[in-house]
């Protein structure tokens, strides 16, 4: 008797589902298992986690103020892992288009809210496109690893970061904080139906509809579909292999540093050290788990959304680091990795005798 | 001169918690499994080895305990990558997310501790050579041992059999199957030890360099070093020169920083990270070539006899 697995000819409309929302179930046990085992109570924790995110509707409205950023970022990513290009550096990207921003507000402030934006809004893409551009361009050209540079410009990003606000940008009466001092009023996304929920959230909805026509209805997606699947038979079709990836990775950061930009005009309203929490590295949990859909991509985001405010909850309450959450998410990664296998494939034991004349031949 | 000796020998100290992740990396990557999580593992190596020693009081209980732990999420890896072939990127990704969260967790209690660790043993003799003696033996047994091991790996891989078996599974599965060798079952074992062997280069952080843990020590030494891999061309020896390369501009900017530098620390500190691209930049334009011939070709595909033709 052994376990065999054997392919899936067809698998049932209800399997992707099914398999997503046991996977993460699992994820949730064996998370509490670790809990336990440090001690934590996991029936507090989550229930801690649950009541944080969706307890009133306030905390709802937390959770999509965390889940927006999160989601704009997936777009980001999603394009490029279409293409079987990793950018791993959404987060760098996010970064220095919210540096880019705030150098605007500095340096050249307008009057009028709609210009001052725009300006934001473009230095943003601009600083994030060619923080990945600079990585799709190396890799298209010489294939420089990707996923290295894209990781090593993120921690060069944070650098940075503080350069500007322990230095040149800090707030002379911040009392010694790092960060500069407020935006002016034209600076700023106003907020929407008296929360912390910004007018990022129509770019949100708007670049979801976008994204989803591109990948789906038009030449461009296609082509960084075939490009994904098989970067030979794309060349070989006539597809500039060097544009595709460096242009891709191009857009891809744009998104991502509009989505830095969004974060400190939106919400925070001014640039301070370590205002990301990390968002460019869940992003790419959301974007995963969403099977590169843009559409899908928004619940995804609003339960990685609460994940995130459950982490910052299980901090103040239970007095746990604030990377606890990563632990959860590293798991529901985990189980949905292993939970493709499932889908795909059919275990189940075989007693054949075929099976074990083969086996005492020792060609199994 | 007495300033460049010693950065030249703290660049060898914090070159090798580097040399150990990479070194494990290539084992694993020759075998054929692309493992990402390097920088998970390394913080998982760094509390375990810290918290073993600690409460043994036997730092080399601690490095024993960093590799098992290691050992075991390389498992994990083995397990997602080869027996259910998920997507090795992604896997790494949520092993280093695991890694640093768990860490964090689990290492809250040990914040603010110290451990006198292991400490610097001169090798008679050969530590009064000029300049070498300071820079290579004049260090700590974890030191010598990645020495030994850096060779020894050299060795392995290109004149043993069970080297060759393990090349053979990296660069042709099917050929090695049709050879009668166990692909999974070696792809699982230098999955194993690779991890094993990063989880000793985080014990050399909290054990060695630094003799404290902190929730995210490692600061993105587990991707320099799997970009240390490709800088190596997958040559152990070469990956000493790579690790060694970082550290210097490691201990370097540590320097210029304590120095009180009139650059602002911030840039400083973004040195090791530049000089990484660089570095892969440089080694991609200018042995583009070698670097395809030399990588595992089957780098990051699964196997499955199932599906041979």
């Amino acid at each position: 008797m052994r376990l065999r697995a054997e392919k899936r000819i067809d698998s049932p409309a209800w399997m992707p589902a099914v398999t997503a929302a046991l996977s993460v179930l699992l994820a949730f046990a064996a998370g509490g298992v670790f809990l336990y085992a440090q001690g934590v109570s996991p029936f507090e924790a989550y229930a801690s986690i649950l009541k944080s995110a969706f307890g009133s509707g306030y905390d709802l409205s937390e959770t999509a103020v965390k889940a927006l950023p999160l989601a704009i970022v997936s777009l980001a990513v999603m394009l490029c892992f279409t293409m079987l290009v990793w950018n791993i550096g959404a987060e760098g990207q996010a970064l220095v288009g919210a540096l880019a921003a705030a150098a605007m507000v500095r340096y050249f402030p307008l009057e009028s809210k709609p210009a001052m934006l725009s300006l934001m809004a473009l230095a943003a893409m601009l600083a994030g496109g060619v923080w990945a551009g600079a990585a799709g361009l190396l890799k298209a050209k010489w294939n420089v690893n990707e996923i290295i540079t894209t990781l090593m410009l993120n921690y060069i990003a944070i650098r940075l970061l503080e350069y500007f606000v322990y230095g040149p940008w800090r707030d002379p009466s911040s009392l010694g904080f790092p960060m500069t001092s407020r935006f002016i009023d034209s600076a700023r996304l106003p907020a929407l139906w008296g929360t912390r929920i910004h007018m990022g959230i129509y770019a949100l909805f708007f670049l979801t509809v976008v994204m989803e026509v591109l990948l789906k209805r038009t030449r461009f997606g296609y082509e960084i579909r075939v490009t994904g699947d098989n970067a030979r038979a794309a060349r070989y079709a006539g597809m500039d292999y060097v544009r595709k990836v460096a242009g891709v990775m191009f857009l891809s950061g744009a998104i991502a540093g509009f989505a830095g930009m969004c974060e400190v005009s939106g919400l925070q309203g001014r640039l301070q050290a370590g205002f990301s929490a990390q968002y460019g590295y869940t992003a790419i949990i959301v974007a995963w788990l969403a099977h590169l859909r843009p559409s899908l991509s928004l619940v995804i985001a609003f339960l990685m959304g609460a994940l995130l405010v459950g982490g910052e909850a299980l901090q103040i309450s239970m007095g746990l680091p604030m990377a606890s959450a990563s632990i959860l998410q590293g798991l529901i990664l985990f189980f949905v990795l292993g939970g493709e296998f499932f889908q795909n494939y059919r275990v189940r034991l075989d007693f054949s005798r075929v099976g074990r004349a083969r086996r005492s031949r020792g060609d199994i | 001169m007495e300033t460049l000796l010693s950065i030249l020998a703290a660049a060898v100290r914090s070159g090798t918690p580097i040399l150990y992740a990479t070194l494990g990396e290539i084992l694993t990557e020759k075998a054929g499994v692309m493992n990402l999580g390097l920088e998970g593992i390394m913080l998982m190596g760094a509390l375990s080895g810290f918290a073993a020693s600690l409460s043994t009081g036997s730092p080399w209980l601690g490095l024993a305990a960093a590799f098992g732990v290691g050992a075991c999420l390389g498992l994990i890896h083995a397990f997602l990558s080869v027996t259910l072939g998920s997507n090795q990127v992604v896997c790494g990704l949520a092993m280093t997310m695991f890694g640093g969260g768990a860490s964090a967790l689990a290492g809250r209690g040990y914040i603010g501790m110290t451990t006198p660790g292991i400490g610097a043993w001169e090798i008679p003799l050969v530590s009064k050579l000029p300049i070498a003696g300071r820079m290579l033996f004049s260090q700590d047994v974890m030191v010598y041992a990645s020495y030994v091991l850096a060779v020894f790996l050299m060795f392995f891989l290109s004149r043993t059999r069970p080297g060759m078996n393990l090349r053979a599974a990296g660069d042709n599965p099917k050929a090695a199957d049709a050879m009668g060798l166990p692909v999974a079952r070696i792809r699982y074992l230098y999955t194993i030890i690779g991890a094993g062997l990063v989880a000793l280069g985080g014990a050399y952080m909290s054990l060695v360099y630094n003799k404290f843990w902190a929730e995210g020590m490692t600061a993105g030494r587990g991707w320099i070093a799997v970009a240390m891999v490709i800088f190596a061309i997958w040559n152990p020896l070469r990956a000493m020169l790579g690790a060694y390369l970082f550290g210097g501009v490691e201990a370097f900017q540590l320097r210029l920083q304590a120095a009180g530098a009139s650059v602002p620390a911030p840039l400083l500190m973004m040195l090791p990270y530049l000089m990484t691209i660089l570095v892969l930049l440089f080694i991609s334009v200018g042995k583009g070539r070698k670097l395809s011939l030399s990588a595992p070709s089957a780098l990051g595909i699964p196997f499955y006899r199932e599906e041979r033709e």
